[in-house]
């Protein structure tokens, strides 16, 4: 932690409980969504499915930013093909048709992929606001374990009913472990 | 979520990881191979010997530069020599890295979860083993940006109804998206090596890539679906190249390539091929680096399974290709047929016969499909014939075509081995820096498969 203050942020970014296990954490994120809480966040070290419904995450914008990508990727293939084709340079042989559809098929498919792809991977490491090199919650000591064994939720003080000792209360209501301040 | 449905006993083989794991055990184990582990004789010896066969790529390819690509075997009627067959060979080997990835995470098999980070790593390096040969072939590999289209003076453009342009976008696009996956599936690792590593160099080189990764429940959530979209986007890519290379040889009208099973029957053999290489490079690994209780005999077992599953589709494209050379009642494409069993190759027909159809048909036997030893010699041998089958594919069928006047044969020169060879030096090379530097096994997909990672919740009213 730095010794800067920065003018009307607060100092302690938040308040973090740690658990022993995914249906602790589970259980735990559910409550504090039911309790009016929404600045807050789990950590787990591996995906949990039954958190993005306790914590209601349906974020779907990477699928319709893979769709548009893809559909990118498709038209412009196929553009590319008949216009090199048809316009760029275009080749009489025996009369066949320039813009021939079976053949440029292959390089329609593998556009559509490649710029899907790429748009799903970029823009799911986008929307996930990386590359972030700095983060407050990485200041609490025993937050490595979020990469190893353990399970972390963290309240921000940013929500408006963030209160620093009756958050602090709720969370040991939780069954948490430990709960730790969270330093900017 | 689907449950994945649990076979009886009687087909199962162990625990697709053994009992005695934890969320710690599998982190600690896994990264301590990389983290932990001291650099031990046998592997520097494994690379300083991969490495020195890897010089005869230097060598091979800078004679070819310097004279031309007449320093290999090919000539008229055989201008497609062993680049054409290590190419096709080595982009085989890369789809079973991609098979193992997207398609049985489509599929909801979880015993993939310890073998695709190391199958998806083998399918990167196979694959840039098998993009250099294109390359190499042109003789002029700095002029070898002419295929991708660009605005340019002399005002020409690739023919996109070509098979071998629509190869380069194949074989790109594959290496691309297959990296992309490969590095999405790191991120999470790429954290844990950075929380739990010691050193102030690899907290920032593993912090570096890692981007800021936090395991937060917000990033899992785009996460797993970003990994769900590349899994299907690169399934029908994986059956697209191999297709795509298939056409290279279908769309000629030479006897012997001209048929229409080739695309199926080229899949089948890459998946066998690249299936039979992740069992020659995992069966020492597992052993060297004591991951028997995470690559159980249950994965050996159900990769030896594919691999004869496709080993008899692979049997069958070889009797259609012949019975269809007969019942064309073509006099060309019978005498295709006929030369590839009785010609001057006749005994790498017979080679390939042995090695891809009689000897994976031990398989069927469950003893064999659980002993590593015997398995990695199939697997040896299973390499083997599939570079016997683009031999006898390429070569056997350009060196007789329709005029005898135009026959010739075709041997490898040196200088056709020095490439092969050293592709080789240059994958195993890959193969030892990656698993010393990067985690070899996917930790955090390992997690999902343990009791301690369920999620148990009270029923709520």
């Amino acid at each position: 932690m730095s010794g800067h203050t920065i003018e009307y942020i607060d100092p302690l970014y938040g308040l973090m409980a740690e658990f022993d296990s995914p249906s602790e954490l589970v259980a735990a994120a559910r409550r504090t969504r039911e309790a009016g809480f929404r600045k807050f966040d789990a950590f787990s070290p591996l995906p949990i499915h039954e958190l993005d419904e306790a914590m209601d995450l349906h974020d779907n914008r990477v699928s319709l930013a893979t769709l548009i990508g893809g559909l990118v990727g498709c038209c412009g293939g196929f553009g590319l093909c008949s216009w090199v084709e048809g316009v760029a340079l275009p080749l009489n042989i025996g009369g066949r048709p320039l813009i021939s559809v079976p053949m440029f098929i292959p390089i329609t498919f593998e556009l559509t992929i490649l710029i899907g792809g790429l748009t799903a991977a970029i823009s799911m490491i986008l929307m996930n606001g990386l590359p972030m090199p700095y983060h407050p919650v990485f200041n609490v000591e025993r937050f490595a374990g979020a990469a190893r064994s353990k399970f972390f939720l963290c309240i921000e003080s940013a929500d408006p009913k963030f209160d620093r000792e009756r958050t602090a209360g709720f969370l040991e209501s939780l069954g948490a472990e430990e709960v730790a301040e969270v330093p900017r | 979520m689907v449950q994945p449905v649990e076979l009886p006993d009687r087909i199962q083989v162990g625990p697709v990881i053994d009992e005695g794991h934890s969320l710690a055990s599998v982190s600690d184990k896994v990264g301590g191979i990389v983290l932990k582990r001291k650099i031990t004789l046998g592997w520097v010896f494994g690379l300083l010997l991969a490495f020195a066969v890897m010089q005869n790529l230097l060598a091979g390819a800078t004679w070819l530069f310097v004279k031309g690509v007449g320093v290999w075997g090919i000539n008229i009627p055989v201008g497609w020599g062993f680049a054409i067959v290590n190419f096709v060979w080595w982009i085989g080997i890369g789809h079973a890295g991609t098979l193992i990835s997207a398609i049985l995470l489509l599929l909801n098999q979880s015993w993939r979860n310890a073998i695709n980070r190391f199958a998806e790593a083998m399918t990167l390096f196979a694959v840039m083993c098998a993009g250099m040969f294109p390359v190499l072939h042109t003789g002029r590999p700095w002029l070898a940006y002419w295929m991708f289209p660009y605005p340019n003076t002399m005002d020409l453009w690739p023919q996109f109804r070509s098979p071998l342009i629509w190869d380069v976008f194949a074989v790109s696009t594959y290496f691309t998206i297959s990296a992309v996956f490969w590095y999405v599936g790191l991120i999470p690792d790429l954290a844990t090596l950075r929380d739990t590593a010691k050193t102030r160099f690899t907290q920032t080189a593993y912090g570096a890539l890692a981007l800021g990764w936090r395991n937060s429940a917000r990033h899992w959530q785009r996460y797993e679906k970003a990994s769900l979209l590349l899994a299907g986007l690169a399934t029908p890519l994986v059956v697209s190249v191999h297709t795509v290379v298939s056409f290279d040889f279908a769309v000629a009208i030479l006897p012997g390539w001209h048929t229409t099973i080739f695309p199926p029957y080229f899949v089948a053999g890459a998946i066998y091929s690249g299936f039979a290489m992740v069992l020659t490079l995992m069966i020492p690994v597992r052993k060297f680096y004591g991951l028997e209780d995470i690559i159980t005999i249950r994965h050996l077992n159900n990769m030896a399974k594919v691999t004869l599953a496709t080993g008899l589709i692979v049997a069958y494209g070889y009797s259609m290709e012949a019975f269809y050379g007969y019942f064309s009642a073509d006099v060309y494409e019978r005498f295709a047929s006929w030369n590839r069993m009785t010609g001057p190759y006749a005994m790498f027909y017979w080679c390939l016969i042995f090695c891809n159809i009689i000897t994976p048909q031990v398989l069927w036997i469950k003893r064999i499909r659980t002993s590593p030893g015997i398995l990695w010699i199939v697997s040896i041998v299973v390499n083997i014939g599939m570079w016997l089958e683009r031999f006898v594919i390429v070569i056997v069928s350009l060196h007789r075509d329709f005029l005898p006047s135009s026959w010739s044969m075709y041997w490898p020169t040196i200088w056709d081995w020095a490439v092969l060879t050293g592709t080789l030096g240059f994958f195993m090379t890959a193969i030892f820096l990656f698993i010393r530097v990067l985690p070899m096994i996917t930790i955090f997909e390992l997690r999902m498969l343990l009791p301690g990672a369920q999620v148990k919740e009270p029923v709520t009213p």
